[in-house]
């Protein structure tokens, strides 16, 4: 066994990974990364878009160089009911000329990123995985691969959702299935002009679903839909809890999705590429582990840094690198390591949007799930059925039909209605108050 | 004209046979088999997108299918007897995703 040196260890080179590692490189620290894939990105899954403010932070103008699909300039929102649906979609064609985000794949994404970070003198290792830490007195001082021991002066794990490393530092408790989500997703190849034509966009321009109700059957989840220059990327996410309960196979709900009226029509004749799976930690606020100890922090998924209510995995992981990166440097500079140095790290997070952002939604999912049935089915379905009432021309007089539909309303939810005003009023105030 | 398969599988086999994997000579995941036989759920059968486990009623055990895992996480989370033991798969081996 043999050592080795560095200012840094950073566990994995995903997003969080090599923030971190480009962050401390550009103040010449000597970084190296550990990957297990062999590629940054080969082991990788997400969604489908990364968001440009917190990417230009790490990348500025990243889309310059960097393999991005698509630039998103629409939004939609599908509540479905069995065969019908209510789907909400904002546009602005003003995100052509200022980007929000791109779709990206991952694979090849992450290895870009990769790449900016070796260009900046970052040493990435690939093909190596990181079995342990390594402890003296009570301080991490570096890693164990497979082969050896490599000791640094600081350890960043970012090793993702399942983080071993994390859970062996005593930094993290394990999950339980109520919060966590089960992500499959189906990589569909299309010809550029059909994906254009299906789902009206000019040119580069892209367009992303967020997909709510019936094909969730009933457990906290949603689907969604992104799209790449010729491919289409469908997938779901769901509790895994729920999941669990239902005896469904993650497959067979997107499977059925699929066939959704709505959807089916976009993905026709398409050929699938990639099927993938990830976790996606939905904890939220209350499940975010402590964030460092003597001679490491945590960063990215291993963190569970997702804010899921706006889809933000792969931002968090950017920025809570480049948090650990800047209080890496100034621990490096005092040549001081002890968790009292690297509480800056945490100091840093809480004053950050993230932890904001993640207080702003603490009892989101808490809601949720207390509220399934009214949230994810119930009332999605009145509002279709409202509109259904509203665009249909049957000789019934409207103010009838108005009327039928409130004492249908509250012939169903009976005194319950005041139950979910209640429920609603509270949430709104958790997330604008308190 | 021939026939052409299915472009967009709703088989599990099918879907796999899209993602590209180096398999490992062993297994990089261990049911706890005195547990699987009094597990009354075997969650890990319904919540593996990969179908990685399968209850053989005949052998009253689990059989693993280590080879087409996505190493997701989601069976050793989901276990309800807490006692799955799960790796990585080592270094240089297991899924290596293209396009996602």
């Amino acid at each position: 066994m043999k050592k080795e040196y560095a200012d840094v260890v950073v566990v994995g080179a995903g997003p969080a990974g090599i923030a971190a590692a480009i962050t401390l490189a550009r103040a010449n620290k000597e970084v190296v990364v550990i990957e297990r894939g062999s590629f940054p990105g080969s082991k990788n899954v997400f969604g489908g878009a990364i968001y440009c403010q917190p990417t230009e932070e790490i990348f500025p103008e990243f889309w310059k160089t960097a393999p991005v699909e698509r630039f998103n300039i629409e939004h939609k929102f599908a509540f479905l009911g069995e065969d019908y649906g209510t789907v909400l979609g904002y546009k602005n064609q003003e995100h052509s000329k200022k980007f929000n985000s791109f779709t990206v794949m991952r694979p090849k994404w992450d290895r870009w990123c990769a790449e900016q970070a070796e260009n900046t003198g970052v040493h990435i290792v690939n093909e190596t995985m990181v079995t342990d830490l390594l402890e003296e007195d009570g301080n991490i001082v570096g890693i164990k691969t497979e082969l050896e021991c490599f000791y640094a002066r600081l350890v960043i794990i970012a090793d993702g959702v399942n983080s071993i490393l994390a859970r062996k530092a005593g930094l993290r408790n394990d999950f339980r299935p109520k919060d966590i989500a089960l992500g499959v997703k189906e990589v569909i190849k299309l010809p550029k002009e059909t994906i254009e034509d299906r789902f009206n966009l000019e040119g580069n321009s892209g367009s992303i679903h967020t997909i709510l109700g019936n094909p969730m059957n009933n457990m906290v989840g949603l689907g969604f839909i992104y799209t790449n220059l010729d491919s289409v990327v469908i997938g779901i996410g769901v509790s895994l809890e729920d999941l669990s309960n239902s005896g469904k196979k993650p497959y067979d709900l997107l499977n059925e999705m699929k066939k959704h009226p709505a959807i089916r029509p976009l993905i026709k004749g398409g050929e699938l590429l990639e099927y993938s799976a990830h976790l996606i930690p939905e904890g939220g606020y209350k499940c975010i582990p402590k964030l460092y100890g003597n001679g490491v922090m945590v960063v990215g998924d291993a963190a569970m840094l997702v804010n899921n209510v706006h889809w933000e995995g792969t931002n968090l992981a950017m920025q809570s690198g480049k948090l650990a990166a800047q209080s890496a440097i100034i621990a490096l500079d005092k040549n001081d390591f002890s968790e009292n140095t690297l509480s800056l790290y945490q100091k840093k997070i809480d004053e950050s949007f993230m932890m904001k952002d993640l207080k702003t939604y603490k009892n989101v999912m808490d809601f949720i799930k207390n509220n399934k049935k009214i949230v994810t089915d119930f009332y999605p379905a009145k509002a279709s059925e409202f509109l259904n009432q509203f665009i249909t021309i049957d000789g019934i007089p409207k103010r009838k039909k108005y009327f039928s539909f409130i004492s249908n309303l509250l012939k169903e939810r009976k005194l319950y209605i005041f139950k979910d005003i209640w429920a609603f009023t509270n949430i709104g105030r958790s997330i604008l108050l308190k | 004209m021939i026939k052409s398969k299915k472009l967009i599988p709703e088989n599990i086999d099918d879907k796999l046979y899209t993602v590209k994997y180096n398999p490992d000579q062993k297994t990089h995941l261990y049911p706890n088999q005195d547990d699987c036989m009094t597990c009354i759920k075997k969650t890990c059968t319904i919540v593996c997108p990969a179908n990685v486990y399968y209850w053989d009623e005949d052998l009253n055990k689990i059989l693993v299918g280590y080879e087409n895992c996505l190493e997701c996480g989601a069976c050793r989370i989901a276990c309800e007897k807490q006692s799955l033991g799960w790796n990585y798969p080592q270094s240089g081996y297991g899924v290596s995703f293209k396009q996602s």
